[in-house]
């Protein structure tokens, strides 16, 4: 009977394997919104960063490096390079760090799916929806926040409010770090908590037997075997965190702001190439400034990947 | 099980009182953050249910003091004129207009999500169990669209749709994430690698083809997986804010939600800015995702639990 199976396959092989002929009925719609939407598009980006394309005229002329000799002094672009920055390592220092907190309660604690899919539901919601909960929750004449800390005796610390967070220069890029903390922490615990599930119980019932406290256990054994996830969620949450733009548009763009203030103190990388493309028809030059961004972006993964040393586990 | 385990080990390294207040401790700053989690939807329909004379009176209670439906009436449609100028105090203030909007997030995230699963679907099957040459080169090919960044591809292609005349239009809307992305062949993949291959062998000896196959074995075992990218399609659908305010900038009639609230922002005053109504408008447009994650939560989170272990 199996043999005559097996056999039976084998003669099938042609029509198992199906090749082109088969494959590229299966591929065609696929081929087709790729080629159109992500192929050809990547090969004219490179090619519009060459020229000096007008939206509104809807043509251009070949201009050699010009963009790039354009981009390579022009201030605005560092100064959008270095908010983009500033954003990132605020809202992935205190991402990962309260995610990290989060997974670990999360393993040692409980197992409760309710509690896991509330952590997610920030993360499920537009960023529309997201920087408008916090525009007024942040508000500055009739905020819950600012009266929550008009209420903590904390004022030697933080100063006197009520503090104007889209409206200060210098509070307003914290301020929608700490909304995308808001939205993305739980996502990011639950591929931490994820990772953590694969260390063995046992290895930290050894170490409770033989005295470990939670402390050196998470330094100890959580923090070496949780790499791997680590610099996978790195990578995500990085590259994500450099392409943060709705929630400037929304957050700073209302109330007779505009986006990207008070006085571009929240101009970031994405917004600089929206505004050039959008607001001043310059294709050219905003495709110029998204070819050095993939650049950056690529480097960045490259560079983390071998810090991090991705994919060895301590475990194995 | 693990549950168990944990918890025996979390007994015997409790011996002290300071590890168990430690763990009470723990406990603790888990609830503040779940709290943390669903408190600011809360605090919006507190506001909308809040007449924004009131809520100019700068009071933070818990609950609305005098609750109101107003709010809602109007982002509705359902409010008079004078009840407008009463909740607003302007003759004519910015106006969002939900149920359209509503609709035309419906009309794009549904389109999107059903040709998006269903031709990736047939693309993954094509990596997953044809032989043809090339096949791995292809495939790729399609995966390094997963390191180009959105703004990238976002000018030519929107000089694309300019081209074939789709500015303001739900093609236009639709048609970069109709027939494919990158991530929803791999996810695809990945599981269509999984399934044992004893049933469509069998399909074979009985002289199935290959689209009998693709129709009747794969589709059927693959269901969960398909509603689950599904979900998360029409999610990221659902949520996209730069592609639909480039196409359509101006035109309500074809503007998602996301677009329409961030108009609906963007005319408020700077002073005495119409706070209830935009808290309403947050809250309504929450809501669908709200609906959402109640069906689809659980399958959320052990599909993201699934990639946090790859």
């Amino acid at each position: 009977m199996t043999a005559a199976t097996t056999k039976n396959v084998a003669s099938n092989k042609t029509n198992l394997s199906g090749g082109w002929p088969v494959a590229f009925w299966f591929l065609l719609p696929s081929l087709i919104g790729f080629t159109l939407f992500f192929f050809l598009p990547t090969l004219r980006g490179f090619y519009l960063s060459f020229t000096d394309w007008n939206l509104l005229a809807n043509d251009g002329e070949f201009t050699g490096l010009e963009n790039y000799r354009t981009l390579a002094e022009d201030d605005k672009f560092y100064d959008s390079m270095l908010t983009t920055l500033w954003y990132v390592v605020l809202n992935i220092g205190s991402q990962t760090i309260l995610a990290i907190m989060i997974a670990v309660m999360m393993d040692r604690l409980t197992n409760s799916t309710t509690i896991r899919s509330i952590l997610l539901l920030p993360w499920l919601m537009p960023n529309v929806v997201v920087a408008l909960l916090w525009l007024w929750m942040l508000d500055g004449n009739f905020g819950v926040v600012n009266a929550f800390i008009e209420w903590l005796p904390l004022g030697w610390l933080f100063g006197d409010g009520p503090f104007r967070f889209f409206q200060d220069a210098g509070k307003v890029i914290p301020a929608i770090a700490a909304i995308n903390t808001w939205k993305f922490t739980g996502y990011t615990a639950l591929l931490i908590f994820a990772g953590l599930q694969t260390i063995p119980k046992t290895v930290y019932e050894a170490a409770a037997m033989d005295g470990a406290t939670e402390l050196q256990m998470f330094r100890r054994i959580t923090l070496p075997l949780m790499r791997p996830v680590l610099a996978l969620v790195l990578v995500l949450t990085i590259v994500g965190s450099f392409q943060v733009f709705d929630i400037v548009q929304v957050a700073t763009g209302g109330f007779g702001g505009q986006p990207g203030g008070p006085v571009n103190a929240s101009r970031v990388i994405y917004l600089y190439i929206f505004q050039n493309a959008i607001n001043f028809n310059d294709l050219g030059y905003a495709a110029a400034i998204s070819v050095v961004l993939v650049i950056i972006l690529l480097g960045v993964t490259a560079v983390q990947m071998r810090l991090l040393r991705a994919g060895e586990s301590d475990l194995a | 099980m693990s549950t168990t385990s944990a918890g025996m080990a979390g007994a015997g390294a409790s011996g002290s009182i300071g590890a168990r207040m430690g763990r009470g401790a723990a406990w603790g700053i888990l609830i503040a953050i779940v709290a943390l989690s669903i408190f600011p939807f809360y605090w919006a329909l507190r506001t909308g249910l809040t007449r924004n004379t009131e809520l100019f009176g700068g009071g933070q209670q818990l609950l609305p003091e005098n609750g109101t439906s107003l709010n809602f009436k109007r982002v509705l449609g359902l409010a008079s004129d004078a009840e407008i100028r009463e909740a607003t105090g302007r003759d004519n203030s910015a106006s969002f207009n939900y149920l359209l909007a509503l609709r035309n997030s419906v009309i794009i995230a549904t389109i999107v999500t059903a040709g998006q699963v269903f031709f990736s679907a047939m693309a993954a099957y094509a990596f997953a169990r044809l032989e043809f040459k090339g096949r791995d080169k292809l495939f790729f090919l399609y995966l390094t669209g997963l390191m180009i960044p959105p703004i990238f591809t976002l000018i030519p292609n929107l000089i694309l749709i300019k081209n074939f005349g789709w500015l303001n239009s739900f093609p236009g809307m639709v048609a970069p994430y109709f027939l494919m992305t990158p991530f929803a062949v791999f996810f695809l993949r990945q599981f269509f690698l999984g399934i044992n291959r004893s049933l469509e062998e069998a399909a074979i000896i009985d002289g199935a083809n290959h689209f009998t196959i693709f129709r009747k074995v794969i589709l059927p075992i693959a269901t969960p997986q398909m509603v689950t990218l599904a979900v998360l399609t029409y999610v990221t659908s659902w949520n996209e804010f730069l592609w639909p305010l480039v196409v359509a900038p101006t035109d309500e009639s074809v503007q998602p939600l996301t677009v329409a609230l961030g108009a609906f922002t963007q005319q408020q005053p700077g002073t005495s800015p119409d706070w209830s109504g935009l808290m309403t408008g947050t809250v309504l447009a929450a809501l669908p995702m709200l609906l959402l994650f109640m069906a689809f939560g659980r399958r959320l989170v052990d599909s993201i639990q699934f990639s946090g272990i790859k």
